[in-house]
């Protein structure tokens, strides 16, 4: 019987449009709902601890034909000299009371690299206390080795920071020894530019916003007189001390943003080379991993390596490069109680050999791999095989969207149309709505307020700026929980059975794709705020427990994971805090996370108070629905 | 009535006008996902600039709109801003007033399918509150993408299609077709609306069916041709024609937007190029003739369609496109419980518009992911709408069927029967 395409008969067309099929799908989803989920939240962590076991990581392996099958000798003789180099600088720098421009740029030229300079002033929207700091003016030195063996299209950087105190100046050192040395070679295909940047990564992002004439965060910088071609890859160099135990490589840097995995993959082909230890979030790596100890090693590496990438801050001054598409890591000496030295000598024919390789790029770093983890320096864990643990925790989502969206449907009020579906929408519009606009100017308030109420802030209370901003926020983001949940009455009268639903639908919806999204630009805080707010989406409606519940929603809002997640990483850096002392920091890191909003522009701040705080808001306005 | 619409204006006009007055609006009227080459308005401020100096604003690759647009800005640019939303405003008005008048159209259907009175008085507002408040909407008149005027233009052509006017109608279809070529398949559903409202039956051996589609082609085609000599006065030369309708259907600009064509286009060895140019045009072209003789009888729903298939395949969609046909939806609310896929398309859609920045900013400013990604979600997107229309028009006949054959179907042997689509 076929009328009009229709025909009345059972077939076997596909999921989507054979209707008994689906329904069946569908009541099985609904019926097993709450475990299904319970097995995929578990299955998901699962996975995510899994990664880090070793047979399940991949072996790093170079990707970039021009870095791999090239050889080159590494011949850098002049550590001593670079050390003494250092020790002038430090001797300049400590009767300067500052960065020793002029001997500095003096020094360059008689090297005879092109020298110039940049000065900087940056005034902080709220005195910075980690670095005590908060009209900042600074002048940036570089010198630029032109390359002779090709047109100056291409450049490469090797930076080190002019730090307060006495850190620091053998990486300066070995930076001027190292410009020496490359000025005598021959082999040189893109400019070598050797970057002395003050006050860190101000300094920096001075120096690179000038580089690429951009201002994104309303810096003032004098404009650069020289530039060498595009920079393809950057190095920033830490050094205190003059013989060092082993190397350690940052990655993380702004936003979690990371460089190419062929940039890890150079420095520990040459380290293994050279015969320097390495490390990666100051862990050595070791063999045993078939024991638990050897296990739990590869898991707090990688988890120092998740928790550093959702703070979304630069780790090192390589870490803005990366918004530039330059693909940059920090190389960090530490100096600890081993027995086994590596002396300047060694670091600088590393350095040496790994700029030769960088030399010998054709294009760009693309081959391998941007988004990974990294359990040891050795392994690594690509997205194909860590997302499937988000995955799995955003189809909990989207099975209780679906389940409510059933439910929804088979209310009586929905499924008939006609009059009944215009009465309820107007009031069910505005349930929703009101709930969505208030919570969204609450987080609107906890974005901006800090910032701008400091000054009456501090007026009024015995308190300094930076804790003025930090409370204000706090205070801001417990006012929150007070003020929503009461708000839709107003509007709309009592709150219908189909009113909450209607709105955990949209919440939820929304937590999900705002969770995707987080995590494809950043893969660990994504991970971090779904492991919390999963659960809590999940679970919460109107019916549950009011006290037990609320106290577990605000032990799974963002504050808290935030604070958790400082104990955690101060657990795995080895230097367990008390509570007193985890108050203070979790005071700084907000700090700190506001200020690296405001001077480098990183997105986590923004993030959390526009959008993951409103949408938590939402599942505290559903707990106490009436 | 007036009320609530006034309120909704001003609800609009005010988003509007808080984000032109923010620093969104540059922001906005760079996403390739608003924009596109065609209407870009910085592209038509560069044409009137070159239209100042006497130089033709096609010479150069960067204008690629028509000359009366041109023209009608070289008079309004220091009220562009202005212009936009009044042409928003008309778009809503119209609409409001064409769903008035095709409400008269329905109660004819008996059963529990017919939508009450009450309901059809609703219409009209909610056709306005999806166009006005829909954020695509919003962003392409933000990125004063011309895409606005051609929404308006279609608009005003269905409005006077409904009134059974046949001049005007043709001329605001002459006028679609002339800014952007595609339109012209929206021929054949005119051609059957004014038909069906003569009571003149659909035969090709009858003389009196000739007649009329003769006449209102000539209508039609007259005034495009009046149009287009008209262009060629103003300007002095026919530089427009492979400026404008080449540049739309040899795709030469390879940016990245929401539609099917980039990418594959980007990929494509040279010499296929010309080939497969041919089958992506004639694919919008294409299903005019089955979705005609199929819904011969339902004219308005076939608009539908047609809006919908264009603004997925055409050569540069933008969301101001995809915004038009979406403000069609509330007129289908009737067709609502035989929906199957609203759930896992409007899914699709939210986790899609949320994607493309992201993926866009993964790609272009971060440089870890590549144009694969961002294809990935168009692929996505453009699939999810795909289903969407199919959707509706499964429902819009599944409709039919049961309004002829009753709601509760029984099999020969007494049980219940359930519909299926092949």
């Amino acid at each position: 019987m076929k009328v009009q395409g229709l025909t009345i008969q059972e077939n076997n067309m596909g999921l989507l449009s054979d209707p008994n099929r689906r329904r069946a799908l569908i009541s099985m989803l609904t019926r097993l709902n709450a475990p299904i989920c319970v097995v995929c939240y578990m299955a998901g962590v699962a996975w995510f601890m899994g990664l880090a076991f070793e047979p399940f990581t991949l072996r790093t392996y170079m990707s970039e034909n021009a870095m791999g099958s090239t050889m080159v000798e590494e011949r850098f003789p002049a550590g001593e000299r670079a050390l003494a180099t250092g020790r002038e600088f430090a001797a300049h720098k400590k009767k300067v009371g500052g960065m020793p421009v002029d001997w500095l740029v003096k020094t360059m030229q008689s090297q005879g690299l092109e020298v110039f300079t940049q000065r900087f002033s940056r005034t902080l929207p709220f005195p910075d206390e980690n670095k005590e700091r908060y009209v900042v003016e600074g002048t940036n030195v570089y010198g630029i080795l032109r390359a002779p063996r090709a047109p100056r299209t291409e450049a490469l950087v090797l930076s080190a920071p002019c730090s307060p105190g006495n850190n620091n100046n053998q990486a300066v050192g070995l930076l001027l020894g190292l410009s020496q040395y490359f000025r005598n070679q021959i082999y040189w295909a893109k400019d070598i530019i050797f970057l002395v940047n003050e006050h860190d990564l101000i300094g920096m992002q001075a120096w690179l916003e000038g580089y690429h004439h951009t201002n994104t965060t309303g810096m003032d910088w004098s404009p650069l007189q020289g530039r060498g071609g595009s920079i393809q890859a950057a190095l920033s160099l830490e050094l205190s001390s003059d013989v060092i135990t082993s190397l350690d490589l940052v990655l993380e840097g702004l936003n979690g943003q990371l460089p190419n995995l062929d940039l890890a993959n150079l420095f520990y082909a040459f380290c293994q080379k050279i015969g320097v230890l390495c490390t990666i979030q100051g862990k050595l790596q070791r063999d045993d991993w078939d024991t638990a100890s050897g296990y739990s090693h590869a898991v707090q590496t990688m988890m120092l390596m998740v928790l550093k990438q959702a703070s979304g801050r630069p780790w090192g001054d390589h870490g803005l490069f990366l918004r530039y598409h330059i693909e940059a890591a920090s190389i960090k000496g530490i100096n600890s109680f081993r027995q086994y030295k590596t002396d300047a000598t060694t670091i600088g024919r590393l350095l040496e050999g790994m700029f030769r390789k960088l030399n010998n790029l054709l294009e760009r770093l693309h081959q391998s791999y941007f988004f990974y983890l990294m359990p040891s320096l050795s392994r690594f864990v690509s997205i194909g095989y860590y997302m499937p643990a988000f995955g799995l925790l955003a189809v909990i989502l989207l099975l209780r969207a679906l389940d409510l969206w059933v439910q929804l449907s088979a209310l009586p009020s929905r499924t008939e149309d006609g009059i009944a579906d215009i009465e309820q929408s107007g009031p069910g519009v505005l349930s929703v709505l009101t709930p969505l606009v208030i919570s969204h100017l609450t987080g609107v308030a906890l974005y901006t307020l800090p910032i701008r109420s400091q000054e009456m802030a501090v007026e009024h209370f015995p308190v300094f700026e930076t804790e003025a901003v930090v409370l204000t926020a706090i205070a801001i983001y417990t006012a929150g929980l007070a003020l929503p949940h009461n708000t839709h009455r107003l509007v709309s009268g009592e709150g219908t059975e189909q009113g909450w639903r209607v709105l955990k639908l949209v919440a939820v919806l929304y937590l999900a794709v705002l969770l995707g999204c987080t995590a494809l630009i950043n893969f660990s805080l994504g991970f971090i705020l779904a492991l919390t707010l999963v659960p809590l989406a999940a679970f919460i409606t109107p019916h549950v427990p009011k006290l037990l519940s609320a106290l577990f929603m605000v032990l799974l809002s963002p504050g808290c994971t935030l604070f958790f997640s400082i104990f955690f990483f101060q657990e795995l850096q080895e230097t367990p805090v008390n509570l007193q002392e985890g108050w203070v920091l979790f005071l700084s890191v907000i700090s700190q996370g506001i200020l690296d909003h405001s001077l480098y522009g990183s997105l986590v701040y923004p993030l959390v108070a526009l959008l993951v705080y409103p949408c938590w808001l939402l599942f505290w306005n559903i707990l106490f629905w009436k | 009535m007036a009320a609530p619409l006034t309120l909704l204006l001003v609800v609009a006009v005010t988003i509007r006008a808080a984000l032109f007055r923010s620093s969104l609006a540059d922001l906005i009227a760079e996403r390739v996902e608003v924009v596109s080459p065609l209407n870009a308005w910085k592209r038509v401020v560069e044409g009137l600039a070159l239209l100042d100096l006497g130089i033709s604003p096609y010479s150069g690759d960067v204008f690629h709109e028509t000359p009366l647009i041109i023209y009608l800005f070289h008079f309004l640019v220091d009220y562009a801003e202005i212009t936009f939303m009044v042409s928003r405003k008309f778009v809503s008005s119209f609409r409001k007033q064409k769903y008035a008048l095709e409400a008269d159209r329905y109660p004819l259907d008996c059963l529990e399918l017919i939508r009450s009175p009450k309901e059809m008085y609703y219409i009209p507002l909610k056709v306005a509150m999806f166009y006005l408040l829909n954020p695509f909407t919003i962003l392409s008149c933000v990125a004063k993408s011309t895409c606005g005027l051609n929404n308006a233009v279609i608009a005003l052509f269905i409005l006077c299609t409904i009134k059974g006017s046949a001049l005007l109608s043709a001329i605001f279809l002459a006028l679609a077709t002339y800014q952007s070529v595609y339109p012209l398949t929206l021929f054949a559903p005119a051609l059957l609306y004014l038909l069906q409202r003569l009571y003149i039956p659909v035969n090709i051996r009858r003389p009196s069916f000739w007649w009329y589609t003769l006449q209102y082609a000539f209508m039609y085609l007259g005034s495009l041709f009046v149009i287009i000599c008209l262009s060629f006065f103003l300007l002095g030369t026919w530089d427009f024609l492979p400026s404008v309708y080449g540049f739309i259907l040899s795709v030469p600009d390879l940016t990245p937007n929401i539609g099917l064509f980039w990418y594959f286009f980007a990929e494509m060895f040279e010499h296929f190029r010309l080939f497969f140019l041919c089958v992506f045009q004639i694919n919008v072209f294409f299903y005019t003739i089955p979705l005609s003789i199929k819904l011969k009888e339902h004219p308005v729903f076939l608009i539908f369609m047609q809006l919908a298939v264009i603004s997925i395949f055409k050569s540069y969609p933008t969301v101001g496109d995809i915004a038009l046909y979406l403000a069609f939806l509330p007129v289908w609310s009737h067709l609502y419980r035989f929906l199957r896929n609203v759930f896992l398309v409007s899914c699709v859609l939210l986790a899609c518009s949320a994607l493309f920045p992201v993926l866009w900013h993964l790609w272009i400013y971060a440089g870890s992911a590549n144009s694969n990604f961002y294809y990935a979600i168009t692929l996505l997107f453009n699939v999810a709408q795909i289903l969407l229309v199919s959707d509706y028009f499964y429902a819009y006949l599944r409709r039919e069927y049961h309004l002829t054959h009753g709601l509760y179907l029984k099999r020969k042997d007494g049980s219940e029967a359930t519909l299926v689509l092949k």
